[in-house]
């Protein structure tokens, strides 16, 4: 249950942020790190129990009439996951303390880290479907929240949306998913989903799941041609960048497929797709990264390309793949988190990130420039990092006979190379070279600045010197939920020779040599992509704007602005209701007798019918509105007269008022005083309200003459009194029976209130706005 | 419409229909009355009220803005449903306690509370209504 009771602590965290803000201003971060490494403690401790490929469920009913339960699933992929994200949490929490120090927004931004924190937390650890929905959900609200931090900044609310509207459209996507294969399979949780072995496969719909799930995976992961939000959300603060699409977010996905592969995976659809996008992705990343000159977009192609990378292996499915996966998911999870800090690191001590500007920073930075060349060099998988078993490990996995394989493995080989060229691009050539004339004096920064860095560069080294308790705790634990069965990892790092160790060369002479060209590759890679012109990104655009004139054409057909047609329309669809499902149902009432009426009676049907006959002569609008009131009030007698004295009460007063307001609202709008219409315009309009009232009267006879069904009105009569303490049936109903109706009721009573006021309140609108439709203001 | 008997009488009318309007309030759950009811008459009170003396003073002897109180009422209703939840029943569930007063007992109870909320809201939104319409743009 403590397991549970972890989910909540990051929320807790993120309440608190803003509270404890005012009580300390210089700790805070320090102080709210506490949090996220406690978390992280509580992970670490359970990894060792899990390391024999246990797994375990521990939930609490949630929805109880929908099946749906709030539990969590532990087993060796989400814990590492877990791990992931708090400890690369508390580092991103120390780090954004240091670089947003003095800046009267940090609370606000832990408040939203923590919530992302939260979010991602709960995502890897949920079992049932409906639960890792919302937290996937949740995800993409506090990313969006954390991209557009900035927002006064054109670009970065752009970005937010961008990824907002890109990711939340997977993840429909993915609800979708989810429920079918809970309608088709029974199964509404992971582990569920996982027992089922070859049952999801066989289903008749496996195909529409693959591609609905893979629709949110795709996303969010940002693969090909989905890829242009993540580049793009670097408009967010670095820490941000650190945290969500290096070592988190963008990886949701990727914990998605890599935690369905042993239910969905081994199909064709599963080997063909996955590994085309990724190899796609793989390589559309690095080509891009290497055109960029911004350090953290540099970082962020990159990204994508691991992601298409570990998508591919995923897909691979084949053991040696999916432990390439693995370790290389913790590699990249470790040295992305790592340089992203120090490009943060440099912008914020050197005041630029970008490489032009750049050169010479090993003088004033020699402790971040040893921090970026580690995790380069677990970048560009030399040994001894963690990097390089990972890069070894895949070159095992996809060194097979045939032409799929081997095309694959190029793709890696290829990836690989420019992965060691952008590494080294990012983690070598600003400190190399003579000494910059910078913006600012470059110096090393403070102590939080480069503490979390270090941290993640140390533990790559130290995950590659130790493989083998590292493989014990982490990727094989890891490895086999992957797989569905038990991975055997033996990866060391001490080359020996064998394919892949010629492969190992090949990769690193073709990333050295790239790394050495990169400035006539870039304006080779620029030119090219100018004379295309036209990507994905621009394309995200052309369609935001063309849904938007699309919406801009459907409102303005609907809403023209004609008051009349308005009412015509709503009365001809009123009346061809009615009349319509009356006639075509054959439930036409019999017209009933002619009924005995007293004389008083017969004097309200007059006053009713004179109120009427009024309102239709009324030269004048405001004895049209008071002859309405007469008929109005004569209706209220009746219903007085019937025994409801209540109805009549309010009748009485809905019908004051409605008069008092018509007439203020008359003096205000600009109407001809008197009726300006044609008598054919007349005519039809008569001829509408005479349908309408037809169809009115004919549906309230036909509902008087089905037999009545007493039951309900004799339950309230029997229970108002000894329930609800009240004599007054109607008010006993309102406040206690549907006291939840009413609620509502009062609520849209506000809201509309609000509403009308708005109204009320407008401006005048001049002619040229009257003129030029609103989408067209701008 | 603003004649001297009109405005003389205005603000007694409008004192007796407030008070007239509570008095429904209150009774309503026994006889025929109740929040809704009780606001309307409320509402129109002020509606005559402004009609004849203008809107400011209205405004004045109001003190909050309508919408203010309709929000109020809103709260009121919401919380009073809230109060079921500390005597572990569902939201919304009616709690009776009888107060002793002058030796008289009188009946409190939670939808007593929600009907109030009721009446709050809707003299306070059509209250606003009515006046933003009695109220002469100035441009």
């Amino acid at each position: 249950m403590i397991a549970l009771a972890a989910l909540a602590v990051p929320f807790t965290a993120a309440l608190l942020a803003p509270v404890l803000a005012q009580l300390v201003r210089r700790w805070l971060a320090v102080l709210l790190a506490v949090f996220p490494l406690a978390l992280f403690l509580f992970w670490l401790r359970l990894v060792p129990l899990f390391a024999s490929g246990r797994e375990e469920t521990i939930g609490v009913s949630w929805i109880p009439s929908f099946g749906v339960e709030f539990s969590v699933l532990i087993d060796g992929l989400s814990l590492t996951f877990a791990l992931l994200v708090s400890g690369i949490g508390t580092l991103i929490v120390l780090f954004a303390g240091a670089y947003l120090k003095g800046d009267a927004r940090l609370p606000r931004f832990l408040c939203y880290l923590f919530l992302f924190m939260g979010a991602m937390q709960g995502l890897v650890l949920a079992n049932d479907l409906i639960m890792l929905f919302v937290f996937w959900e949740l995800t993409s609200i506090s990313s969006f929240l954390l991209i557009g931090f900035d927002r006064e900044r054109m670009a970065s609310r752009r970005a937010a949306i961008q990824a907002l509207v890109v990711t939340g459209m997977g993840g429909l996507s993915l609800l979708a998913g989810f429920l079918l294969i809970r309608y088709a399979s029974g199964a509404s949780s992971l582990s569920e989903v996982l027992a089922l072995g070859d049952g999801l496969r066989e289903l008749p719909v496996y195909m529409a799941c693959f591609i609905l799930v893979l629709g949110g995976a795709f996303t969010k992961s940002a693969q090909f041609p989905f890829h242009f939000w993540l580049p793009n959300a670097m408009e967010a603060p670095t820490p941000v960048s650190a945290y969500l699409h290096s070592a988190t977010m963008v990886k949701a996905g990727v914990y998605l497929l890599m935690r369905l592969q042993p239910a969905m995976g081994g199909t064709t659809a599963w080997e063909t797709v996955l590994p085309i996008f990724g190899a796609i992705t793989l390589l559309a990343g690095t080509i891009l990264g290497l055109r960029q000159t911004d350090l953290k977009l540099v970082l962020a192609y990159t990204t994508v390309a691991s992601l298409g990378l570990l998508v591919m292996l995923t897909g691979f499915g084949t053991e040696g793949a999916l432990a390439g996966a693995v370790l290389y998911l913790i590699a990249h999870s470790l040295f992305k988190g790592g340089l992203f800090m120090v490009a943060g690191g440099i912008d914020h001590e050197a005041g630029s990130r970008d490489l032009r500007h750049l050169s010479g920073l090993r003088h004033g930075m020699p402790l971040t420039f040893a921090i970026a060349l580690l995790c380069a060099l677990s970048m560009g998988g030399l040994p001894p990092f963690v990097g390089f078993l990972a890069k070894e490990e895949m070159y095992y996995g996809l060194f097979k006979d045939g032409g799929w394989a081997m095309a694959l493995l190029a793709a890696a080989i290829i990836g690989n190379g420019l992965m060691l060229a952008l590494g080294f691009i990012v983690g070598l050539r600003p400190f190399l070279g003579k000494e910059m004339k910078a913006p600012k004096h470059a110096h090393e920064g403070p102590f939080d600045l480069w503490i979390g860095p270090a941290i993640l560069a140390l533990c790559g080294l130290a995950a590659g010197i130790f493989y083998h308790f590292f493989h014990e705790m982490i990727s094989i634990p890891m490895a086999s939920a992957v797989a569905g069965e038990n991975v055997p990892i033996e990866i060391s790092p001490i080359p020996h020779i064998s394919a892949a160790f010629y492969l190992t060369l090949l990769t690193i002479a073709f990333g050295v040599g790239v790394y050495l060209l990169q400035d006539r590759l870039r304006s080779a890679i620029d030119r090219a992509l100018v004379a295309l012109g036209w990507g994905p990104d621009r394309g995200f655009d052309q369609a935001i704007s063309g849904l938007s004139h699309l919406a801009h054409r459907v409102t303005y057909f609907f809403q023209n602005g004609r008051l009349d047609l308005y009412m015509t329309t709503v009365f001809c669809v009123l009346a061809f209701t009615l009349l319509f499902s009356l006639a075509f149902f054959s439930e036409l009432p019999e017209l009933p007798g002619w009924p005995e009426l007293a004389l008083h009676e017969w004097t309200i049907l007059l006053i009713i019918v004179v109120g009427i006959g009024t309102v239709i002569m009324a030269h004048n609008r405001l004895t049209a509105i008071v002859s309405l009131g007469i008929q109005g009030f004569g209706v209220a007698v009746l219903f007085m007269l019937q025994g409801a004295p209540d109805l009549s009460f309010t009748q009485f007063m809905v019908e004051t008022l409605s008069v008092v307001i018509l007439a203020l609202v008359m003096t205000r709008i600009p109407l001809a005083k008197t009726d300006h219409r044609s008598n054919p315009e007349k005519l039809i309009d008569g001829g509408i309200a005479l349908l309408c009232g037809v169809g009115l009267g004919g549906l309230l006879l036909a509902v008087t003459q089905t037999p009545f069904d007493g039951r309900l009105s004799e339950f309230y009569e029997e229970f108002s009194r000894a329930i609800a303490h009240g004599r007054n049936i109607v008010n006993v109903i309102i406040v206690d029976f549907r006291g939840l109706d009413t609620l509502g009721e009062i609520a849209v009573v506000m809201v509309a209130g609000l509403a009308v006021l708005g109204l009320i309140r407008i401006r005048r609108p001049r002619v040229e706005d009257i003129a030029t439709p609103v989408g067209d203001r701008s | 419409m603003r004649t001297v008997i009109f405005r003389t009488v205005a603000p007694f009318l409008t004192a007796l229909m407030i008070i007239f309007s509570i008095f429904i309030l209150l009774r309503g759950h026994n006889e025929p009355g109740g929040g809704f009811i009780g606001g309307l008459i409320a509402a129109s009170a002020n509606a005559v009220y402004g009609i004849a003396c203008g809107v400011s003073p209205v405004r004045r002897s109001l003190r909050f803005h309508p919408m203010a109180i309709a929000g109020a009422g809103l709260f009121i209703a919401a919380l009073a449903g809230c109060a079921s939840l500390f005597a572990k029943a569902g939201f919304l569930t009616g709690l009776w306690t009888e107060l002793h007063l002058f030796s008289q007992s009188i009946d409190l109870s939670t939808p007593l509370f929600f009907d109030i909320g009721v009446y709050l809201v809707v003299l306070g939104t059509f209250s606003s209504i009515t006046l933003a319409l009695e109220e002469r743009e100035v441009e």
